[in-house]
């Protein structure tokens, strides 16, 4: 599995998100901004899960809940590439 | 190194031009305490979900209301009106105010006499009393409150009876320019029934004529409808005293002060709309002493207030099951409280509030219930902060009706705690059981098992 963003998307350091295709704008906090980054780099659920989890005082299990709903919400904005298995 | 405090990831649409224009707060505040006593330990000690009610808070809002109208009128009384909440504990606490009790069924009296109230303090509402329960409220001096021509004559059988005078008033529908207008309890004011009904109560000489009775609605928000009504009640007694010589002892203005709660459909918040007691009681009082009722001679007023008084006491406690995606990217939680057991979530958008702070962010968010059933919705839509499965919550303005119209099903009714003034718990009603849905079943033979 492997999610990025779609390249036209502006991301700014503080969060901020544009889709030109749209005209939408969203806001991110400043753990999914990490996650954002870590998911553009083209690193897999288990890679992101591994770095939040030892940076976050979170457990795995709950962190992927939370990255699954994440990535609902991402996809239901549309703003990710098409997904690879 | 210390890892750093996480909040879940969130992506969050922004939305331009449309703010509230009355920038009103949205709910994130958590309610982690209620009189002094933490929320989790409450679970933790009796269960989620778990209804609390502060008997600070019910003394504090009965004495308010006392004060609105006594700072305006001479002789007031109140009578808890059961059906609003019939726990022993609830009905004894106002009682001990020197509330009287209102009582809509045999049930409810029996209930108020166990209570310890006198008979005679005992006003018998509704259009449903049986014959049986007429004998005993004529045998108690209580104050009957007749609702149709069938019972009136049914009272007067009974009286010359038990070769006693029962003391009764009637109940009188009218017109106050509201809609839509309440007539399906007592006399019609406008048709000239209610005085019918009064002149044939005075003729047969057989009942004692007491009071006035009306209940023109519920969640009234117009105060002028009070007005309206104290002024036809007045003008009635007036009429009593012209053609009968005889004095009305108390006019009794019935229930329907609103409560906070925030009607759904609403645009405002019912905190910041409602009437307050200060408000009902000046139309009212207002328009009892402009009227032409003698002053040396006003009558008692009575009033039923039920939600207003008790909805602000009563919490509802319980714990997150779990959080899901709609279809539509929406979120929803789902808690172990249903609508079931939280009937007034049917009219009113409840406010429901963290038991601990967990996030600042807020999402639009919808509360279903445990209950297996399409309908088992909370709230449609509310900004709400994530919580977690098993992190708790609490539901503010739950003490009206939700205590007596709560169902028993597919789920068992939680248990009820009062706080006490000191701040002590104490439980008022316990979670039931099995055996409390099973206890009246009975198993035909040929079912038992060997």
């Amino acid at each position: 599995m492997n999610m990025k963003l779609k390249k036209n998307i502006a991301l700014s350091e503080s969060g901020f998100v544009f889709d030109p295709t749209t005209g939408d704008s969203y806001s991110l906090n400043q753990e999914a901004r990490e996650v954002v980054r870590l998911m553009n780099e083209g690193k897999e659920l288990s890679e992101i899960t591994d770095y939040m989890v030892s940076i976050y005082n979170v457990g795995r299990n709950d962190f992927e809940k939370y990255f699954f709903d994440f990535a609902s919400m991402l996809r239901q904005f549309r703003l990710l590439e098409d997904e690879q298995d | 190194m210390e890892k750093k405090e996480f909040e879940r990831p969130y992506i969050k649409k922004i939305r331009a031009g449309v703010p509230s224009k009355f920038g009103m707060p949205v709910q994130a505040e958590p309610v982690t305490h209620i009189d002094g006593v933490p929320v989790a330990e409450l679970i933790t000690d009796f269960g989620s979900p778990l209804f609390v009610i502060s008997e600070k808070s019910i003394r504090r809002t009965y004495r308010e209301a006392l004060e609105a109208f006594r700072s305006r009128y001479p002789e007031v009384q109140f009578a808890w009106s059961y059906k609003t909440n019939y726990l022993d504990a609830v009905c004894r606490t106002y009682h001990s105010e020197g509330s009287w009790a209102e009582v809509v069924s045999g049930f409810e009296y029996d209930k108020a006499l166990s209570n310890g109230i006198k008979g005679s303090q005992i006003i018998f509402n509704g259009p449903e009393k049986s014959r049986d329960d007429i004998v005993k409220a004529t045998e108690n001096n209580s104050l009957i409150h007749i609702d149709h021509f069938d019972e009136l004559y049914m009272v007067t059988e009974v009286a010359e009876t038990l070769g006693k005078k029962p003391r009764v008033a009637i109940r009188i529908n009218m017109d106050t320019g509201i809609y839509p207008m309440w007539d399906r309890f007592g006399f019609n004011y406008e048709n000239g029934e209610a005085w019918d009904a009064i002149n044939r109560i005075m003729m047969t000489g057989k009942l004692e004529l007491t009071g006035l009775h009306t209940h023109i609605g519920t969640y009234m928000l117009a105060v002028n409808a009070y007005a309206v009504a104290a002024s036809k009640l007045a003008d009635l007694a007036v009429r009593i005293e012209r053609k009968y010589e005889t004095s009305i002892k108390y006019i009794d203005m019935g229930g329907g002060f609103a409560s906070r709660n925030t009607l759904k459909g609403a645009y405002l918040p019912g905190r910041d709309t409602v009437p307050s007691f200060d408000d009902y009681a000046n139309a009212i009082t207002g328009a009892l002493l402009n009227s032409e009722i003698n002053p040396g001679r006003l009558p008692l007023l009575i009033l039923e207030t039920g939600r207003a008084l008790v909805d602000d006491a009563g919490y509802l406690l319980g714990t997150v099951l779990a959080n899901k995606r709609l279809s539509d990217g929406r979120r929803s939680t789902i808690i172990d409280a249903g609508v079931n057991i939280l009937f007034t979530s049917f009219w009113y958008e409840h406010e429901f509030y963290p038991a601990k702070h967990t996030s600042d962010h807020l999402e639009e968010t919808t509360i279903y219930g445990p209950l297996c059933m399409n309908i088992d919705v909370l709230r449609e839509s509310v900004a709400f902060p994530l919580l977690r499965r098993g992190d708790n919550f609490v539901v503010k303005r739950v003490g009206a009706y939700n205590m007596t119209q709560w169902m028993q099903f597919i789920t068992l009714r939680p248990a009820v705690v009062m706080i006490d003034e000191a701040g002590k718990p104490h439980i008022i009603r316990e979670r039931e059981t099995v055996d409390t849905v099973t206890h009246n079943e009975i198993v035909p033979t040929h079912l038992k098992s060997e």
